[in-house]
């Protein structure tokens, strides 16, 4: 069997630590943090992000640039870009004993794809070979906050980061705000069942670092991680 | 033709408003050397000469993914799951640009493969019967849907007819079932006929004996796909 669901994926040394949230939350920011501490201490840390597989990324591309992607193929190459990396890094690792750190996990299509009107179950269903992470970090900030704080920085904005393929205002930046104000929505309805760990990210970036360290600390046994010496 | 409202496997697709079409699809499911190029060649011929117009799909054929998709393929580097998804992304990128433009636009649209194909191919490589059905729930249901049956030995013959080597994932290499290639190709076209054998069943295929000669199993076609568009030549037959 290769595609097994995850609840009888049975049990696997390594730790699984995800960051979600809404553009201009800051979670990579954190997530960076994160891993440049946890290998600075000497543990096995593998670090991942989102449409980063080498294999799909053409498509991946092709698509955004042609405007050729529709909400059902949208959905299916973000899962196969996941799933590549999935069976190819992020399981193998966990499995000899990674502490893999994820910048967005299927919480980002589960999110992005109901908004784009494609059926919730039918996405779980798809993403049902994963598991789920140990710790989940969901960075919330009012929408206000990280619509200023991207739309300051960043003045023109990618077609689909824009949600403009729905064609719901021709204006980029209405749009962008409309299409986040509805993914901040869908990340709030899944906190509480998805079980995510809440980090007010209006705090200060030092401030919030040491939160999320002293959780995982909490969370996970850390010097079972430490790397072991090669002879 | 008149507008049919189209079901769709298992959920509807989203994208799609209007489920009134007028076009007809028909897909034509087996292996290599099954035949089924021949008979759609001669399908395609027949109806336009009785003035259908035909548009023909098949898989790995999208302009989104079809090109990656080989690429992966001659690499064997993708894992299981990960290319069932990208099939199923070449898939319905074919649906949503190509077959329901055509079948809204009145067309007939003769289905090389469909998603039976790739769900048998899925499942013997491990996947979930209920994980595959759920991927392809929001595919359009057929018309009809036409599975040639050949005996895997019968198999063996008809590609070293077309081909002087096996192909490689047509023999399910892929799947360490064994290293002699004749032996997994035995194997592996053995497993996807037994998982037709049960879609048939489910999914209400005609099942078509493919060792049939050409002409009797054009015939049986035509018999089955004319009384569905109403030409009058097959009506009267069908009586």
């Amino acid at each position: 069997m290769i595609l097994r669901k995850s609840n009888n994926l049975g049990k696997y040394p390594g730790k699984l630590i995800a960051v979600e949230g809404l553009d201009g939350s800051g979670k990579s920011t954190q997530i960076y943090l994160v891993k440049r501490w946890l290998e600075l201490e000497g543990y096995r840390v593998f670090f991942t992000e989102w449409n980063s597989s080498i294999l799909v990324k053409k498509s991946t591309s092709k698509g955004k640039r042609r405007q050729l992607l529709t909400p059902t193929t949208f959905s299916l190459i973000h899962a196969t870009d996941f799933a590549d990396r999935y069976e190819r890094q992020i399981l193998p690792l966990l499995r000899a004993g990674h502490i893999v750190l994820a910048d967005r996990y299927l919480f980002t299509a589960l999110a992005r794809d109901a908004v784009r009107g494609v059926d919730r179950d039918w996405v779980k269903e798809l993403y049902s070979f994963a598991v789920h992470p140990d710790i989940t970090f969901y960075f919330r900030v009012p929408l206000e906050v990280s619509l200023n704080r991207i739309l300051e920085g960043r003045p023109t904005l990618k077609y689909h980061e824009a949600g403009l393929d729905m064609g719901w205002s021709t204006d980029p930046y209405e749009s962008f705000r409309m299409f986040q104000g509805k993914v901040h929505e869908e990340y709030e309805k899944m906190a509480g069942p998805f079980g995510f760990t809440l980090v007010d990210a209006t705090e200060e970036i030092h401030q919030q670092q040491a939160k999320v360290r002293q959780f995982i600390r909490e969370k996970i046994d850390l010097p079972t991680f430490r790397r072991r010496l090669c002879r | 033709m008149p507008l049919t409202a189209r079901p769709f496997f298992g959920r509807p697709l989203p994208e799609m408003g209007d489920r009134q079409f007028s076009g007809k699809l028909f897909a034509i499911e087996g292996a290599d050397g099954s035949g089924r190029s021949t008979q759609i060649a001669q399908l395609s011929a027949w109806l336009e000469a009785e003035g259908y117009a035909v548009r023909h799909m098949g898989l790995r054929r999208s302009n989104l993914v079809a090109e990656e998709l080989e690429d992966a393929k001659q690499g064997n580097i993708l894992t299981h799951t990960t290319l069932s998804l990208f099939y199923a992304t070449d898939f319905f990128d074919q649906l949503v640009h190509e077959i329901i433009p055509a079948l809204r636009a009145g067309l007939i649209v003769l289905a090389d493969r469909y998603i039976y194909t790739l769900m048998a191919r899925a499942i013997v490589r491990g996947a979930e019967r209920e994980w595959t059905r759920n991927l392809y729930s929001p595919a359009l249901l057929p018309d009809a849907i036409f599975y040639f049956r050949v005996g895997a030995r019968q198999l063996v013959e008809r590609n070293f007819q077309k081909n002087p080597t096996l192909d490689y994932w047509e023999s399910g290499m892929d799947m360490g079932l064994s290293q002699d290639m004749f032996d997994s190709f035995i194997k592996y076209q053995s497993m996807i006929a037994s998982e037709f054998q049960r879609m048939a069943k489910d999914h209400a295929f005609t099942v078509i004996n493919a060792n049939l000669r050409v002409e009797t199993i054009q015939r049986d076609l035509r018999r089955q796909i004319g009384p569905l568009l109403g030409i009058p030549s097959t009506l009267k037959k069908a009586k």
